[in-house]
Protein backbone atom coordinates (compact mmCIF):
# COMPACT_ATOMS: atom_id res chain seq x y z
CA UNK A 1 0.00 0.00 0.00
CA UNK A 2 2.02 2.98 -1.18
CA UNK A 3 0.96 6.26 0.37
CA UNK A 4 -1.02 4.37 2.99
CA UNK A 5 -1.98 6.44 6.00
CA UNK A 6 0.02 5.98 9.21
CA UNK A 7 -2.40 7.65 11.58
CA UNK A 8 -6.17 7.59 11.44
CA UNK A 9 -8.37 9.47 13.88
CA UNK A 10 -12.10 8.85 14.24
CA UNK A 11 -14.31 11.39 16.00
CA UNK A 12 -17.37 9.69 17.45
CA UNK A 13 -17.34 6.25 19.04
CA UNK A 14 -20.81 5.14 18.02
CA UNK A 15 -21.80 2.43 15.57
CA UNK A 16 -20.30 4.20 12.52
CA UNK A 17 -17.05 5.24 14.18
CA UNK A 18 -16.62 1.82 15.75
CA UNK A 19 -17.28 0.09 12.44
CA UNK A 20 -14.68 2.23 10.67
CA UNK A 21 -12.09 1.13 13.24
CA UNK A 22 -13.08 -2.56 13.05
CA UNK A 23 -13.04 -2.53 9.24
CA UNK A 24 -9.59 -0.90 9.17
CA UNK A 25 -8.14 -3.67 11.36
CA UNK A 26 -10.03 -6.38 9.47
CA UNK A 27 -8.49 -5.09 6.24
CA UNK A 28 -5.00 -5.41 7.73
CA UNK A 29 -4.28 -1.75 8.38
CA UNK A 30 -1.50 -1.65 10.98
CA UNK A 31 -1.10 2.09 11.59
CA UNK A 32 -2.43 4.07 14.53
CA UNK A 33 -6.18 4.34 15.16
CA UNK A 34 -7.54 6.81 17.70
CA UNK A 35 -11.25 6.50 18.37
CA UNK A 36 -12.62 9.48 20.29
CA UNK A 37 -16.02 9.29 22.01
CA UNK A 38 -17.70 11.73 24.35
CA UNK A 39 -19.74 9.07 26.15
CA UNK A 40 -18.23 6.95 28.92
CA UNK A 41 -19.04 3.62 27.24
CA UNK A 42 -17.20 1.97 24.35
CA UNK A 43 -19.13 1.79 21.04
CA UNK A 44 -22.54 0.22 21.67
CA UNK A 45 -25.77 -0.60 19.90
CA UNK A 46 -28.38 2.10 20.27
CA UNK A 47 -31.47 0.28 18.91
CA UNK A 48 -32.10 -1.76 22.10
CA UNK A 49 -32.11 1.43 24.20
CA UNK A 50 -35.77 2.06 23.39
CA UNK A 51 -36.58 -1.66 23.44
CA UNK A 52 -35.02 -4.52 25.46
CA UNK A 53 -32.66 -2.31 27.46
CA UNK A 54 -35.41 0.07 28.58
CA UNK A 55 -37.53 -2.96 29.45
CA UNK A 56 -34.74 -4.25 31.69
CA UNK A 57 -34.14 -7.40 29.65
CA UNK A 58 -30.57 -6.62 28.70
CA UNK A 59 -27.59 -5.41 30.71
CA UNK A 60 -25.43 -2.56 29.41
CA UNK A 61 -22.44 -4.76 28.68
CA UNK A 62 -24.49 -6.77 26.20
CA UNK A 63 -24.95 -3.62 24.16
CA UNK A 64 -21.23 -3.20 23.53
CA UNK A 65 -20.29 -3.82 19.89
CA UNK A 66 -16.97 -5.35 20.96
CA UNK A 67 -15.77 -6.39 24.38
CA UNK A 68 -13.57 -3.78 26.04
CA UNK A 69 -10.47 -5.99 25.62
CA UNK A 70 -10.89 -5.88 21.85
CA UNK A 71 -9.56 -2.33 21.63
CA UNK A 72 -6.30 -3.03 23.46
CA UNK A 73 -5.84 -6.34 21.64
CA UNK A 74 -6.24 -4.57 18.29
CA UNK A 75 -4.16 -1.58 19.24
CA UNK A 76 -7.02 0.87 18.94
CA UNK A 77 -6.59 3.88 21.20
CA UNK A 78 -10.12 4.28 22.52
CA UNK A 79 -10.64 7.60 24.27
CA UNK A 80 -13.99 7.72 26.07
CA UNK A 81 -15.74 10.48 27.96
CA UNK A 82 -13.99 13.23 26.03
CA UNK A 83 -15.46 15.30 23.23
CA UNK A 84 -13.44 16.54 20.29
CA UNK A 85 -13.46 20.33 20.39
CA UNK A 86 -11.89 21.33 17.06
CA UNK A 87 -10.58 19.97 13.78
CA UNK A 88 -7.49 21.63 12.33
CA UNK A 89 -7.36 20.78 8.63
CA UNK A 90 -4.00 22.55 8.07
CA UNK A 91 -2.09 20.97 10.95
CA UNK A 92 -4.12 17.76 10.52
CA UNK A 93 -5.03 17.29 14.12
CA UNK A 94 -8.08 17.02 16.33
CA UNK A 95 -8.24 18.90 19.59
CA UNK A 96 -9.93 17.10 22.44
CA UNK A 97 -11.31 18.16 25.81
CA UNK A 98 -8.55 18.63 28.33
CA UNK A 99 -6.17 20.15 25.79
CA UNK A 100 -4.67 17.08 24.11
CA UNK A 101 -4.47 16.90 20.34
CA UNK A 102 -4.54 13.85 18.10
CA UNK A 103 -2.62 14.01 14.81
CA UNK A 104 -3.98 12.25 11.73
CA UNK A 105 -3.28 11.54 8.07
CA UNK A 106 -6.91 10.57 7.52
CA UNK A 107 -9.89 11.58 9.64
CA UNK A 108 -13.41 10.16 10.00
CA UNK A 109 -16.15 12.34 11.45
CA UNK A 110 -18.88 10.16 12.93
CA UNK A 111 -20.32 12.60 15.42
CA UNK A 112 -23.88 11.37 14.99
CA UNK A 113 -26.91 13.42 15.88
CA UNK A 114 -28.56 14.82 18.97
CA UNK A 115 -32.23 14.91 19.92
CA UNK A 116 -34.05 17.99 18.75
CA UNK A 117 -35.25 20.14 21.66
CA UNK A 118 -38.69 21.65 21.87
CA UNK A 119 -38.63 25.41 22.20
CA UNK A 120 -41.53 25.60 24.61
CA UNK A 121 -41.95 26.94 28.10
CA UNK A 122 -40.95 24.54 30.86
CA UNK A 123 -38.56 22.42 28.77
CA UNK A 124 -35.96 22.66 31.53
CA UNK A 125 -38.15 20.92 34.14
CA UNK A 126 -36.96 17.74 35.86
CA UNK A 127 -38.23 14.40 34.55
CA UNK A 128 -38.37 15.65 30.97
CA UNK A 129 -36.05 13.29 29.16
CA UNK A 130 -34.86 12.32 25.73
CA UNK A 131 -33.65 8.96 24.48
CA UNK A 132 -30.37 8.79 22.65
CA UNK A 133 -27.70 7.50 25.03
CA UNK A 134 -27.27 4.84 27.67
CA UNK A 135 -27.26 7.60 30.28
CA UNK A 136 -30.62 8.88 28.96
CA UNK A 137 -32.22 5.46 29.36
CA UNK A 138 -30.65 4.80 32.75
CA UNK A 139 -32.28 8.02 33.90
CA UNK A 140 -35.57 7.09 32.25
CA UNK A 141 -35.53 3.65 33.87
CA UNK A 142 -35.00 5.18 37.28
CA UNK A 143 -38.10 7.37 37.01
CA UNK A 144 -40.33 5.03 34.99
CA UNK A 145 -41.89 3.27 37.96
CA UNK A 146 -45.09 1.24 37.53
CA UNK A 147 -48.16 3.41 37.81
CA UNK A 148 -46.34 6.58 36.80
CA UNK A 149 -47.86 8.71 34.06
CA UNK A 150 -45.58 8.85 31.04
CA UNK A 151 -46.24 11.36 28.29
CA UNK A 152 -44.36 10.69 25.08
CA UNK A 153 -44.02 13.67 22.78
CA UNK A 154 -43.59 12.57 19.17
CA UNK A 155 -44.85 9.31 17.64
CA UNK A 156 -41.78 8.32 15.68
CA UNK A 157 -40.11 4.95 16.15
CA UNK A 158 -38.31 5.90 19.34
CA UNK A 159 -41.41 7.42 20.89
CA UNK A 160 -43.63 4.47 20.00
CA UNK A 161 -41.09 1.85 21.06
CA UNK A 162 -40.68 3.57 24.40
CA UNK A 163 -44.47 3.89 24.71
CA UNK A 164 -44.81 0.14 24.13
CA UNK A 165 -42.22 -0.67 26.79
CA UNK A 166 -43.76 1.89 29.15
CA UNK A 167 -47.15 0.26 28.88
CA UNK A 168 -45.58 -3.18 29.39
CA UNK A 169 -43.83 -1.87 32.51
CA UNK A 170 -47.18 -0.77 33.92
CA UNK A 171 -46.98 2.94 33.25
CA UNK A 172 -49.97 4.95 32.17
CA UNK A 173 -48.92 6.19 28.74
CA UNK A 174 -50.09 9.09 26.60
CA UNK A 175 -48.54 9.82 23.21
CA UNK A 176 -48.82 13.32 21.76
CA UNK A 177 -48.27 13.60 18.02
CA UNK A 178 -48.56 16.86 16.10
CA UNK A 179 -49.30 15.18 12.75
CA UNK A 180 -52.59 13.45 11.91
CA UNK A 181 -50.90 10.00 11.93
CA UNK A 182 -48.15 8.26 13.86
CA UNK A 183 -44.84 7.46 12.11
CA UNK A 184 -45.75 10.04 9.49
CA UNK A 185 -42.16 10.84 8.61
CA UNK A 186 -41.08 7.24 8.06
CA UNK A 187 -44.06 5.20 6.87
CA UNK A 188 -47.32 5.42 4.97
CA UNK A 189 -50.81 5.87 6.43
CA UNK A 190 -51.56 2.11 6.49
CA UNK A 191 -48.68 1.46 8.88
CA UNK A 192 -49.55 4.55 10.89
CA UNK A 193 -53.17 3.48 11.32
CA UNK A 194 -52.12 -0.04 12.31
CA UNK A 195 -49.74 1.10 15.04
CA UNK A 196 -52.23 3.64 16.36
CA UNK A 197 -54.70 0.80 16.75
CA UNK A 198 -52.13 -1.49 18.42
CA UNK A 199 -51.11 1.10 20.99
CA UNK A 200 -54.68 2.11 21.75
CA UNK A 201 -55.61 -1.53 22.24
CA UNK A 202 -52.81 -1.75 24.81
CA UNK A 203 -54.41 1.09 26.75
CA UNK A 204 -52.20 3.91 25.52
CA UNK A 205 -53.89 7.25 24.86
CA UNK A 206 -52.71 8.37 21.42
CA UNK A 207 -53.51 11.99 20.62
CA UNK A 208 -53.09 12.89 16.96
CA UNK A 209 -52.89 16.49 15.79
CA UNK A 210 -51.92 17.46 19.33
CA UNK A 211 -50.53 20.98 19.69
CA UNK A 212 -48.20 21.23 22.62
CA UNK A 213 -47.94 24.62 24.26
CA UNK A 214 -45.91 24.20 27.44
CA UNK A 215 -44.68 21.88 30.14
CA UNK A 216 -46.26 22.55 33.51
CA UNK A 217 -44.64 22.17 36.89
CA UNK A 218 -42.44 23.73 39.52
CA UNK A 219 -39.01 22.16 39.42
CA UNK A 220 -40.43 18.84 38.22
CA UNK A 221 -42.83 18.33 35.34
CA UNK A 222 -46.43 17.69 36.35
CA UNK A 223 -48.20 18.00 33.03
CA UNK A 224 -48.19 19.00 29.39
CA UNK A 225 -50.40 21.89 28.35
CA UNK A 226 -52.04 21.62 24.95
CA UNK A 227 -53.43 24.31 22.69
CA UNK A 228 -56.87 25.12 24.06
CA UNK A 229 -55.73 24.80 27.64
CA UNK A 230 -56.10 21.09 28.40
CA UNK A 231 -53.37 19.77 30.66
CA UNK A 232 -52.30 16.14 30.27
CA UNK A 233 -50.94 15.07 33.66
CA UNK A 234 -47.41 13.68 33.64
CA UNK A 235 -44.90 12.28 36.11
CA UNK A 236 -42.35 11.99 33.35
CA UNK A 237 -42.10 13.12 29.75
CA UNK A 238 -40.08 11.62 26.94
CA UNK A 239 -39.45 13.96 24.02
CA UNK A 240 -38.75 12.12 20.77
CA UNK A 241 -39.18 14.63 17.99
CA UNK A 242 -36.27 13.78 15.74
CA UNK A 243 -32.58 14.58 15.74
CA UNK A 244 -30.20 17.21 14.42
CA UNK A 245 -26.83 16.21 12.95
CA UNK A 246 -23.78 17.20 15.02
CA UNK A 247 -22.21 19.39 12.36
CA UNK A 248 -20.46 22.03 14.42
CA UNK A 249 -16.90 20.67 14.20
CA UNK A 250 -17.18 20.15 10.45
CA UNK A 251 -18.71 23.57 9.86
CA UNK A 252 -16.06 25.33 11.94
CA UNK A 253 -13.36 23.49 10.02
CA UNK A 254 -14.85 24.76 6.77
CA UNK A 255 -16.11 21.44 5.37
CA UNK A 256 -19.08 21.62 3.03
CA UNK A 257 -22.29 20.90 4.95
CA UNK A 258 -26.00 21.05 4.34
CA UNK A 259 -28.40 19.05 6.46
CA UNK A 260 -25.39 16.85 7.18
CA UNK A 261 -21.73 16.71 6.20
CA UNK A 262 -21.74 16.41 2.42
CA UNK A 263 -19.87 13.29 1.25
CA UNK A 264 -19.40 11.44 -2.02
CA UNK A 265 -20.07 7.75 -2.67
CA UNK A 266 -16.89 6.85 -0.73
CA UNK A 267 -17.98 8.97 2.26
CA UNK A 268 -15.28 11.51 1.43
CA UNK A 269 -16.04 15.10 2.48
CA UNK A 270 -14.97 18.24 0.63
CA UNK A 271 -11.47 17.64 2.07
CA UNK A 272 -9.73 14.69 0.37
CA UNK A 273 -8.41 13.21 3.64
CA UNK A 274 -11.54 13.68 5.70
CA UNK A 275 -14.51 11.30 5.71
CA UNK A 276 -17.87 11.30 7.42
CA UNK A 277 -20.14 8.38 8.29
CA UNK A 278 -23.32 7.57 10.16
CA UNK A 279 -26.19 9.87 11.11
CA UNK A 280 -24.12 12.98 10.39
CA UNK A 281 -23.33 12.19 6.74
CA UNK A 282 -25.30 13.61 3.81
CA UNK A 283 -24.58 10.92 1.25
CA UNK A 284 -25.63 9.71 -2.21
CA UNK A 285 -28.53 7.27 -1.96
CA UNK A 286 -27.63 5.22 -5.01
CA UNK A 287 -30.88 3.28 -5.22
CA UNK A 288 -32.83 6.52 -5.42
CA UNK A 289 -30.69 8.85 -7.52
CA UNK A 290 -30.62 11.50 -4.81
CA UNK A 291 -28.77 12.38 -1.64
CA UNK A 292 -29.88 12.26 1.95
CA UNK A 293 -29.11 11.62 5.55
CA UNK A 294 -30.12 8.27 7.04
CA UNK A 295 -30.44 7.46 10.73
CA UNK A 296 -30.03 3.72 11.01
CA UNK A 297 -27.74 0.86 11.92
CA UNK A 298 -27.48 -0.10 8.26
CA UNK A 299 -26.27 3.37 7.34
CA UNK A 300 -23.79 3.51 10.22
CA UNK A 301 -22.25 0.13 9.38
CA UNK A 302 -22.14 0.79 5.66
CA UNK A 303 -20.67 4.26 6.07
CA UNK A 304 -17.98 2.98 8.43
CA UNK A 305 -17.05 0.22 5.99
CA UNK A 306 -17.00 2.57 2.99
CA UNK A 307 -14.83 5.15 4.74
CA UNK A 308 -12.38 2.47 5.90
CA UNK A 309 -12.07 1.02 2.40
CA UNK A 310 -11.60 4.45 0.82
CA UNK A 311 -8.92 5.50 3.33
CA UNK A 312 -6.93 2.38 2.49
CA UNK A 313 -7.50 2.67 -1.25
CA UNK A 314 -9.46 -0.59 -1.35
CA UNK A 315 -12.49 -1.39 -3.48
CA UNK A 316 -15.75 -0.21 -1.95
CA UNK A 317 -17.94 -2.94 -0.41
CA UNK A 318 -21.27 -3.65 -2.10
CA UNK A 319 -24.04 -1.24 -1.13
CA UNK A 320 -27.15 -2.48 0.60
CA UNK A 321 -30.68 -1.16 0.26
CA UNK A 322 -31.46 0.92 3.36
CA UNK A 323 -32.97 -1.35 6.01
CA UNK A 324 -34.40 -0.83 9.44
CA UNK A 325 -36.49 -2.56 12.07
CA UNK A 326 -38.72 -1.70 14.99
CA UNK A 327 -39.92 -3.93 17.84
CA UNK A 328 -43.15 -2.93 19.53
CA UNK A 329 -45.04 -5.39 21.75
CA UNK A 330 -44.92 -8.76 19.93
CA UNK A 331 -44.64 -7.09 16.54
CA UNK A 332 -41.52 -6.92 14.44
CA UNK A 333 -41.57 -4.31 11.72
CA UNK A 334 -38.90 -4.73 9.08
CA UNK A 335 -38.40 -2.01 6.52
CA UNK A 336 -36.37 -2.02 3.32
CA UNK A 337 -35.96 1.00 1.10
CA UNK A 338 -37.23 4.55 1.41
CA UNK A 339 -40.88 5.15 0.70
CA UNK A 340 -40.75 8.89 -0.14
CA UNK A 341 -42.04 9.55 -3.64
CA UNK A 342 -44.22 6.44 -3.91
CA UNK A 343 -47.14 6.77 -6.32
CA UNK A 344 -48.83 3.49 -5.43
CA UNK A 345 -49.29 1.50 -2.23
CA UNK A 346 -50.15 -2.18 -2.05
CA UNK A 347 -51.17 -3.92 1.16
CA UNK A 348 -50.46 -7.64 1.20
CA UNK A 349 -52.23 -9.57 3.92
CA UNK A 350 -54.74 -8.44 6.53
CA UNK A 351 -53.54 -6.06 9.27
CA UNK A 352 -56.10 -7.67 11.59
CA UNK A 353 -54.01 -10.84 11.57
CA UNK A 354 -51.03 -8.79 12.84
CA UNK A 355 -48.96 -10.05 9.91
CA UNK A 356 -49.04 -8.00 6.73
CA UNK A 357 -46.85 -5.87 4.50
CA UNK A 358 -47.12 -2.58 2.68
CA UNK A 359 -45.29 -2.26 -0.63
CA UNK A 360 -44.54 1.23 -1.90
CA UNK A 361 -44.20 1.52 -5.68
CA UNK A 362 -43.07 4.25 -8.00
CA UNK A 363 -43.73 3.85 -11.71
CA UNK A 364 -44.35 0.14 -11.26
CA UNK A 365 -41.19 -0.61 -9.30
CA UNK A 366 -41.01 -1.40 -5.60
CA UNK A 367 -39.11 1.39 -3.83
CA UNK A 368 -39.79 0.27 -0.25
CA UNK A 369 -41.57 -2.27 1.91
CA UNK A 370 -42.80 -2.18 5.50
CA UNK A 371 -43.35 -5.74 6.70
CA UNK A 372 -45.02 -6.51 10.03
CA UNK A 373 -44.26 -10.03 11.27
CA UNK A 374 -43.69 -10.94 7.62
CA UNK A 375 -40.06 -11.83 6.97
CA UNK A 376 -40.58 -13.19 3.41
CA UNK A 377 -42.20 -9.93 2.33
CA UNK A 378 -39.29 -8.02 3.84
CA UNK A 379 -36.53 -10.12 2.32
CA UNK A 380 -37.99 -10.48 -1.16
CA UNK A 381 -39.13 -6.87 -1.03
CA UNK A 382 -35.57 -5.81 -0.28
CA UNK A 383 -34.35 -7.73 -3.32
CA UNK A 384 -37.03 -6.13 -5.47
CA UNK A 385 -35.93 -2.68 -4.32
CA UNK A 386 -32.28 -3.48 -5.04
CA UNK A 387 -32.99 -4.84 -8.53
CA UNK A 388 -35.48 -2.09 -9.42
CA UNK A 389 -37.39 -4.85 -11.21
CA UNK A 390 -40.97 -4.34 -12.32
CA UNK A 391 -43.63 -6.33 -10.51
CA UNK A 392 -47.28 -6.86 -11.27
CA UNK A 393 -49.28 -5.21 -8.46
CA UNK A 394 -51.88 -7.96 -8.85
CA UNK A 395 -49.28 -10.51 -7.79
CA UNK A 396 -48.11 -8.57 -4.76
CA UNK A 397 -51.60 -8.31 -3.34
CA UNK A 398 -52.35 -12.01 -3.92
CA UNK A 399 -51.39 -14.05 -0.84
CA UNK A 400 -51.91 -17.29 -2.80
CA UNK A 401 -48.74 -16.46 -4.72
CA UNK A 402 -45.72 -16.92 -2.44
CA UNK A 403 -43.10 -14.20 -2.09
CA UNK A 404 -40.58 -16.74 -3.32
CA UNK A 405 -42.49 -17.09 -6.60
CA UNK A 406 -43.04 -13.35 -6.93
CA UNK A 407 -39.32 -12.79 -6.38
CA UNK A 408 -38.31 -15.53 -8.82
CA UNK A 409 -40.55 -14.12 -11.56
CA UNK A 410 -39.57 -10.49 -11.09
CA UNK A 411 -35.88 -11.13 -10.61
CA UNK A 412 -35.60 -13.80 -13.30
CA UNK B 1 -19.55 -23.03 31.85
CA UNK B 2 -20.53 -24.63 28.54
CA UNK B 3 -17.87 -24.72 25.85
CA UNK B 4 -18.77 -23.77 22.31
CA UNK B 5 -16.66 -24.54 19.26
CA UNK B 6 -16.81 -22.22 16.29
CA UNK B 7 -15.49 -23.62 13.02
CA UNK B 8 -14.86 -21.21 10.18
CA UNK B 9 -15.40 -21.96 6.50
CA UNK B 10 -11.76 -23.07 6.14
CA UNK B 11 -12.15 -25.60 8.97
CA UNK B 12 -10.26 -23.69 11.67
CA UNK B 13 -11.70 -24.36 15.14
CA UNK B 14 -11.95 -21.89 18.02
CA UNK B 15 -13.18 -23.11 21.40
CA UNK B 16 -14.58 -20.59 23.86
CA UNK B 17 -16.21 -20.69 27.28
CA UNK B 18 -19.76 -19.42 27.05
CA UNK B 19 -22.18 -18.06 29.62
CA UNK B 20 -25.67 -19.45 30.07
CA UNK B 21 -28.35 -17.10 28.81
CA UNK B 22 -26.12 -15.40 26.28
CA UNK B 23 -26.73 -16.32 22.66
CA UNK B 24 -24.33 -18.17 20.39
CA UNK B 25 -24.06 -14.92 18.39
CA UNK B 26 -23.25 -12.76 21.43
CA UNK B 27 -20.65 -15.26 22.57
CA UNK B 28 -19.02 -15.09 19.15
CA UNK B 29 -18.92 -11.29 19.23
CA UNK B 30 -17.51 -11.32 22.77
CA UNK B 31 -14.71 -13.62 21.66
CA UNK B 32 -14.14 -11.87 18.38
CA UNK B 33 -14.99 -14.92 16.28
CA UNK B 34 -14.77 -14.04 12.58
CA UNK B 35 -17.55 -14.97 10.18
CA UNK B 36 -20.49 -13.72 12.24
CA UNK B 37 -21.48 -10.14 11.39
CA UNK B 38 -24.69 -9.76 13.42
CA UNK B 39 -25.42 -6.33 11.97
CA UNK B 40 -28.74 -5.96 13.79
CA UNK B 41 -27.29 -6.99 17.14
CA UNK B 42 -29.55 -9.97 17.67
CA UNK B 43 -32.99 -8.70 16.71
CA UNK B 44 -33.60 -11.46 14.14
CA UNK B 45 -33.73 -8.69 11.55
CA UNK B 46 -30.74 -9.14 9.28
CA UNK B 47 -29.73 -12.83 8.92
CA UNK B 48 -26.00 -12.04 9.12
CA UNK B 49 -25.30 -14.44 12.00
CA UNK B 50 -26.11 -17.61 10.09
CA UNK B 51 -24.41 -20.83 11.32
CA UNK B 52 -24.60 -24.56 10.67
CA UNK B 53 -25.27 -26.60 13.80
CA UNK B 54 -23.28 -29.82 14.24
CA UNK B 55 -25.45 -32.90 13.61
CA UNK B 56 -24.97 -34.16 17.17
CA UNK B 57 -26.70 -31.05 18.51
CA UNK B 58 -29.46 -30.25 16.03
CA UNK B 59 -32.14 -31.89 18.21
CA UNK B 60 -30.96 -30.27 21.44
CA UNK B 61 -30.70 -26.83 19.84
CA UNK B 62 -34.20 -27.23 18.47
CA UNK B 63 -36.05 -25.81 15.54
CA UNK B 64 -36.13 -22.17 14.50
CA UNK B 65 -39.18 -20.05 15.27
CA UNK B 66 -41.47 -19.11 12.40
CA UNK B 67 -39.83 -15.68 12.06
CA UNK B 68 -36.34 -17.14 12.09
CA UNK B 69 -37.34 -19.84 9.61
CA UNK B 70 -38.65 -17.18 7.23
CA UNK B 71 -35.39 -15.25 7.51
CA UNK B 72 -33.46 -18.46 6.83
CA UNK B 73 -35.67 -19.42 3.88
CA UNK B 74 -34.17 -16.53 1.97
CA UNK B 75 -30.60 -16.50 3.27
CA UNK B 76 -27.70 -17.69 1.12
CA UNK B 77 -26.34 -21.25 1.31
CA UNK B 78 -28.97 -22.49 3.71
CA UNK B 79 -28.84 -26.15 4.73
CA UNK B 80 -30.99 -28.45 6.83
CA UNK B 81 -28.95 -27.53 9.94
CA UNK B 82 -28.91 -23.77 9.41
CA UNK B 83 -29.80 -21.49 12.31
CA UNK B 84 -29.45 -17.82 13.16
CA UNK B 85 -27.00 -17.83 16.04
CA UNK B 86 -28.69 -14.83 17.70
CA UNK B 87 -31.69 -17.07 18.36
CA UNK B 88 -29.78 -19.88 20.13
CA UNK B 89 -29.52 -19.29 23.87
CA UNK B 90 -26.74 -21.11 25.65
CA UNK B 91 -27.69 -23.64 28.32
CA UNK B 92 -25.79 -26.30 30.25
CA UNK B 93 -26.95 -29.07 27.93
CA UNK B 94 -25.41 -27.27 24.95
CA UNK B 95 -21.93 -27.82 26.41
CA UNK B 96 -19.72 -29.02 23.55
CA UNK B 97 -21.87 -27.42 20.85
CA UNK B 98 -20.13 -27.02 17.51
CA UNK B 99 -21.25 -24.52 14.91
CA UNK B 100 -19.73 -23.76 11.52
CA UNK B 101 -19.88 -20.33 9.94
CA UNK B 102 -20.67 -19.98 6.22
CA UNK B 103 -18.20 -18.49 3.78
CA UNK B 104 -20.10 -15.22 3.68
CA UNK B 105 -23.02 -13.66 5.55
CA UNK B 106 -24.14 -11.59 2.59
Amino acid sequence: MSGAPQRIAIIGAGQAGGQAAYSLRLAGYEGAITLIGDEPAPPYQRPPLSKAYFKGEMEAERLFLKPLEYYAEHNIDLITGKAATAIDLQAKQVEIEGGASVPWDKLVIATGARPRKLAVEGSHLRNITELRTLADVDHLKAIAVPGARLVVVGAGYIGLEAAAVGSQLGLKVTVLEAMPQVLSRVAGPEIGAFYTHIHRAAGTDIRLGARLEAFEGLGQVTGVRLHGGEIVPADLVLVGVGVLPNLELALEAGLVCGNGIVVDADMRTSHPDVFAAGDVAWRPLVHYGREGRLESVHNAIEGGKLAAAAMLGLAAPALDVPWFWSDQFDLKLQTAGLWTGADETIVRGDPQTRAFAVFYLKEGRVIAVDAVNSAPEYIVGKKLVASQARVAPGELVDKSISMKDIGARALG
Amino acid sequence: MPKITYIDASGKERVVEAKNGMTVMETAIKHNIPGIDADCGGACACATCHVYVDAAFTDKVGKPSAMEQSMLDFAENVKENSRLSCQIKIRDDLDGLKVTTPESQH
